[in-house]
This record gives C-alpha cells, structure tokens and sequence, in this order.
C-alpha cells in the first residue's frame, strides 16, 4: 500500500511536522509492507526534496510559482490530480493551519473518509484506527473508517517523534504542475507577524504562566506581583489572549512562543496538548490548578492542588521572606 | 450582508470530571453544562458586528434537538434576525460529514453572501465542517479566521498560522468562514435580551423538509465511526506538595530557593 504523505514548507523553512509525519509513515509502512511518498509542492524548494528523500521512498516534487505559498484552493487542485492517479491507501496531512484549511474539502472531493488531528495511527491487519483526543482532551476516542479501503488523516503537531535519518534515500521524481490558471478566488496577500510587545517571554529566565483559572482580568494584577518577586515574567495560555486579558506576545504554545525557561510556573492552566508542546521543553516546570485530573500535572515535576487565589499570595510572601533572609 | 451562522450546542468539560457512559462510545451527559460552543459564538459575534456595520441579515442555524434552542435564542437575543433548527433521529451519531452534509440540503437554496461557523466545536474538535460544507456548495472558504475586512464583492481575511503569524488572503463573496476565538469580544446577553426573543418563532426542519434520506445521514451516512472512547492513563505525574495552601506554598518557595530560581 503506498502512504503519501503531504511535506509541509513556510517561509523557506520545511516543518517538522513534514518528518513527524514520515516517521509515523514508516511505522505503518512496516507493519503493512508499505511504500512512502513524500509530495513536495511548491517553487524552489528541490533542497527540501533531498531532506524529504531520506524519509520516504519516493519524493514526488512539482514546482510552480502560482505554489510558492500556500493556498488551499491550488494544493487542492493538485492534490486531488495527483491523488486520483495514484490511489494512494493512505494520505497523510498536517493537522496545521495549512492542512485545516486543505484537508476536508480535499476529502469530500474525493470522497475519502478523513479523520482531523490524530495523535497517533493504529493498524490491525487492513484497518486503520485513529487515535484523538476529544472532550478538552480529558477523553481519546478510537476512530475507523468503517471499512473503507481508503482513507485521509490529519496529524497534530509534535504528536509524532522525528526518527534518526531513515536513509530510505527515495528517488526524487519531478512531476509537472497540472495547474493552468490563476486561483482567482481566493489570493495570498502576504504574512504579518504578531507585533511585538514590551518584554519577550522567549528570552525569560522564570515565566508566571497564567491560565483561565485566573477567572477575571482584575486577577492578573496578583500574578505580577508573583513574577516580579521571583524575578521572572508573565506569561499565558490562549483562553487568556482570546478575553483580551493580556497581549497575544505572552502567549505560549502552537499558535503563540514556544519558551525553554528555566523555570515555567503555570498557574491556574489546565494544559491543553496546545500548550504543553509551548513549553515542555523548560527545565522545570511547577503547576498550582485546583483540578487534580488536570494534564498540566503529568507535564510538570512539581504540583500542588489548590485553589491557586490561596496559594499565589501566600507564595508571593514567602519567596519574599525567603528572599530578605 | 446576508450571514448564514452555523452553531452548535455542546457540553462543557473544560473544568467537569469526564466519565465515559455505558456504550463505551461517548460521555456521560448528565451532570454537565451546555452552552454554545466556544468558537461559535465568536462566529456569531463577528456576524452580528458585520451586520450592524453594513446592514443585512444574519440567520443563526443548528442542527440538535430541542434544548438547542435555548443556543439559537441567545443568538437571536445578541441581534440574529432569524433562526433555524434542524432535527430528526435520523441525523442521531452523524460524524463531521455528514453534519456537513445535512447543513449543504439546508442551506445550499437559501439566498446568503457568506457563511460563518466556529473554526471547530470544543466537544470533538475535527474541524472539518466549515471546509466540507464550502466543498459541496461549491464556494471558496478559510478557516482559523483571526480578522474579517470587507472589500468590494470580497472579503480579506487573517488567518491565524502556528508560531504568532498570520496570513492575510483574499475571497470572493460568497464565502464559507471558519473563525478562530480571539477575534472579537462576545457580547453578552442579559435574561431581559433572551426573554424579548422568547417568542420568536424558531422553524424546524428534518430529514425530508431538507430532500435527504435515511441513508445520507447518522451513522449510515457518515464515514468515520467511533469504535470507543476511554479515558487515556496519565504516565508519571508531578510530585506533589502537599499540605494547606500556606505549607504548600513555603514547601514549593524552600525547594525553588534551594535550586536556585529566585531572582
């Protein structure tokens, strides 16, 4: 069976989602006697190719400059070309901005069962499960296809490890661009960052990282006046962003910083996979929430659970104390 | 600008002890709260500013059963002109195509410029039926929609991308919008708002008011199947403190002081 699995590229840079998603290729691949195929679209982009060509044994490269960014409407067109003509089994997306914009219209276009950000694949002879978190991730649920010989998936960032090299070294087979027109309906007009804010949570030592346990903005106050005791700074989760309660720059996590301190305090966060793949690289993590069950606590070294509107004073006070003797 | 609004009505398990029911397949719904889902009510929100910028109507449409509609009176009371609901027992276990499926046989010959959902809902997360439903009614759509600016016969859209960065792109009208939370500020409703649209008539639709059959929708017309759900083990978790908040607080200052995280 040939898994084909869509290689994803930004801004000059491939993600690493592209190589999550060959290294959890390979696993099936070999459970099922399989072939991969790394599809690499875009202009520009043959050195891609040869890092995608280690990780799969085929690389299918079509180069044109109406795919130099990425555009759902485009990707489909020539997906779904590509995707006829070879049948694939399996057709492997990132769950990223860009493949929750491609993805499900792809699927019913071609009329594939298509199951959206899956942690993980399971194979027992023919059948493919997937595995997905649901329900503020408290819950997985194991999805099939309810027979189907075919099927598409999405795969959540970071869910996968990148493998050590494969050293598949795959051909790389260029492939011409079946796209003939413009996509006038829908046009790329350029990126634009997040403005930056007065302090870089990137570049902090000790982050206060707040969740939506905080309750109310006029709680935030309480939070600072941690941080600066400990010396660190403030950071957030998204619900925190979302109400507005601190600028989009604290935010850590996919869609906001990914941050190494040496201290990550979260309070008050419930640790949304989102979140934990922001900050799980810090050296030491604590967590204050009040829910025991909550997935902060299996990402942290230390916890405590409490109603953090008792802890965080009272630690304020003895760091303080601490910090006078 | 005419906006159709889809929403839906799910539990709320963000701060609930989650227990798996009896079938193994789903939650157990009783002891927790409904509410519309996170993304769309930003969804509505947005609409609603729309409208009363430019003027138009916005529909807000669901499909569920009858304690949906407390869901569809909030929309009406925060501005939605008209709401829609569509139920049958034949729509019961339909996965995220064919929830796109039923919501293309209801809208697809109502008169709209755009159509605006929640980027996904905060129940099961696929985020699938923004995008299929824009596939079968053959329009041009985005999703992870941070801003809406409205240009001339289309709109400019950001789209929020991994890492703080967003995409600006351009639609043609009509359009199917996925919103991401954050975009806006949703108002809230006071129970004078809801009891004002108490009354309002909410039409309701099933499965032959909208041409479909038996076979195209629940079960039978989904692709994707839920073979079980289970709590996931938690591995190794945090060490923890223990002792009243003030203990716990001095415990975890004395252990931060000792390796040397304090200012």
């Amino acid at each position: 069976m040939e898994i084909l699995v869509l290689a994803e590229h930004r801004r000059g840079e491939l993600r690493e989602i592209s190589l999550e998603m060959l290294s959890k290729a390979k696993e099936i691949a070999d459970k099922t006697s399989g072939e991969i195929t790394a599809v690499l679209l875009g202009q520009g982009v043959k050195d891609f190719a040869d890092t995608l060509a280690n990780y799969a044994n085929k690389v299918l490269l079509i180069e044109d400059p109406k795919l130099e960014n990425f555009n759902a409407e485009a990707y489909q067109k020539v997906l779904s070309a590509l995707i006829k003509e070879r049948n694939p089994a399996m057709v492997m997306i990132g769950h990223t901005a860009f493949g929750m914009d491609l993805a499900p219209a792809l699927a019913v276009e071609l009329d594939l069962p298509l199951a959206t950000d899956c942690m993980d694949l399971e194979i027992d002879g023919d059948s493919v499960f997937a595995i997905r978190q649901v329900y503020s991730g408290k819950v997985n649920v194991k999805v099939s296809f309810s027979g189907a010989k075919k099927c598409m998936v999405t795969m959540r960032a970071s869910a996968c490890q990148i493998a050590e090299d494969m050293k598949l070294g795959g051909a790389i087979e260029t492939v011409d661009s079946p796209l003939t027109e413009d996509i006038d309906y829908k046009i790329f007009s350029g990126y634009e960052e997040a403005a930056a804010g007065e302090v870089d949570i990137t570049q902090a030592d000790i982050l206060v990282g707040v969740g939506r346990g905080i309750g109310d903005p006029d709680n935030i106050p309480m939070i600072e006046e941690l941080a600066e005791a400990i010396g660190g700074v403030v950071s957030c989760s998204r619900p925190v962003v979302d109400k507005k309660w601190l600028p989009k720059d604290r935010q850590v996590g996919t869609s906001g910083k990914t941050v190494k301190p040496k201290l990550y305090l979260a309070v008050g966060i419930s640790g949304a996979f989102q979140h934990l793949a922001g900050m799980n690289g810090s050296d030491l993590i604590v967590a204050i929430n009040k829910d025991p069950k909550a997935p902060i606590f299996a990402a942290a070294q230390y916890g405590i659970v409490a109603d953090l509107f008792k802890v965080v004073p009272a630690l304020k006070d003895k760091i303080n104390e601490l910090k006078g003797a | 600008m005419d906006i159709i609004v889809c929403v839906k009505r799910v539990p709320d398990t963000s701060e609930a002890d989650v227990k798996i029911d009896g079938s193994g397949k789903n939650i157990d719904l009783e002891d927790l709260t409904f509410d519309i889902n996170e993304w769309d009510n930003y969804a509505i929100e947005e609409a609603i500013l729309i409208k009363e910028k430019v003027g138009g109507t916005v529909t807000a449409i669901t499909m569920g059963p009858e304690e949906s509609n407390e869901v569809l009176r909030r929309c009406m009371a925060k501005g939605a002109d008209a709401a829609i609901r569509l139920t049958d027992d034949a729509f019961e276990g339909s996965d995220g195509y064919a929830i796109a499926r039923i919501l293309h046989s209801a809208i697809k010959d109502l008169s709209f410029d755009a159509v605006f959902l929640g980027a996904q809902a905060g129940d099961d997360g696929y985020g699938v039926v923004g995008p299929m439903l824009a596939e079968m009614l053959g329009l041009p759509h985005a999703t992870l929609i941070t801003k809406v600016d409205l240009e001339d016969g289309k709109v400019k859209v950001h789209r929020e991308l991994e890492g703080g960065l967003e995409e600006v792109v351009d639609i043609n009208l009509p359009a199917v919008l996925g919103i991401q939370t954050g975009i806006n500020e949703p108002r809230y409703v006071s129970i004078m708002g809801i009891r004002k649209v108490a009354k309002k008539e909410i039409p309701v639709k099933g499965l032959a008011d909208i041409g479909l059959s038996a076979d195209d929708v629940g079960e039978a017309g989904s692709k994707t199947k839920i073979e079980c759900m289970y709590i996931p083990e938690v591995g190794e978790v945090a060490e923890m403190i223990e002792g009243s908040p003030d203990e716990a607080a001095a415990k975890l200052a004395q252990i931060l002081k000792e390796k040397g995280l304090m200012g």
